[in-house]
């Protein structure tokens, strides 16, 4: 099966999201980075999206339930790289992406979850 | 996946002529799987290029395709998407047109709020679709089936 690798870096848990998503592919992944947060004991998640030309409401709800997964499993997630056309339209469509952390670029996403030593 | 001619949907709906005398070509394509939601926005994108819509454009209208391509399959049950070419005098279009013969939309009113959904969704897809395009009409009879008409327009 199609799958989104995800890597680990200290506590971290790196993804960058470089397909065309479809749904089952966005649920595939929601549900392997709960699963890694937990067998990893990850503190923290950075999801790259600078690569995607597209956050649909359903792409944009698999980012908000992961972080809100990570949250109660004790792990910040932070989403970075969104495209300025995507932002324009994410916001139109009606997301917000409410009680989600972003951040320009991954340096910066790294900085967001502490991370200052890479 | 099947090749076009065999997946024609039997409700029939105005929407489909409606921009006819406007029209310089027609691709029509089946909605039955999340692949195909894939390959019509790769379809669309490259149709928003070609007459040269602005990157937010493009995007605006790839994210209107995906949210309804999403519709037909998950309330319609499946159906076909016309994906047409406009020319109003100078001016350039694109238009899309989603069909299915599902169960129709019984409260279209209600449909089109912010945040309603039927289907544990965010109920966003058609609000959030109409918001995102210059024109924005909807078809629909109860046991029928429902065909969404989008548009948009290079400005």
């Amino acid at each position: 099966m199609e799958r989104i690798p995800i890597l680990r870096m200290g506590d971290l848990l790196l993804v960058t999201i470089q397909v065309d998503m479809h749904d089952r592919l966005a649920m595939t992944l929601q549900d392997d980075l709960t699963q890694r947060i937990v067998s990893d004991g990850a503190k923290g998640v950075l999801i790259d999206i600078s690569a995607l030309d597209l956050v649909d409401s359903f792409i944009g709800r698999m980012i908000s339930n992961t972080a809100a997964m990570a949250r109660v499993l004790d792990a910040q997630t932070v989403v970075v790289g969104m495209q300025p056309a995507v932002a324009i339209t994410l916001v139109e469509l009606g997301l917000t992406l409410h009680g989600v952390k972003t951040a320009l670029n991954v340096e910066k996403g790294m900085a967001l979850l502490g991370k200052n030593h890479f | 996946m099947s090749a076009a001619h065999n997946t024609a949907v039997p409700f029939e709906t105005e929407l489909l002529e409606k921009h006819r005398a406007l029209r310089t070509a027609r691709l029509s394509l089946p909605l039955r799987t999340d692949e195909d939601v894939v390959y019509l926005r790769k379809h669309v994108r490259e149709r928003a290029v070609g007459i040269a819509l602005s990157l937010v454009d493009q995007t605006k209208l790839v994210t209107a395709a995906s949210e309804l391509a999403r519709n037909t399959i998950k309330y319609g049950g499946g159906g076909q998407v016309h994906l047409d070419e406009l020319l109003d005098g100078f001016k350039k279009g694109i238009c899309l047109i989603f069909v299915d013969d599902g169960p129709g939309i019984p409260d279209l009113e209600l449909a089109l709020r912010d945040g309603y959904t039927t289907g544990g969704g965010l109920g966003l897809g058609l609000s959030g679709s109409k918001r995102l395009c210059d024109e924005f009409e909807i078809d629909t009879r109860p046991g029928e089936g429902t065909a969404v008409c989008i548009v948009k327009w290079k400005r």
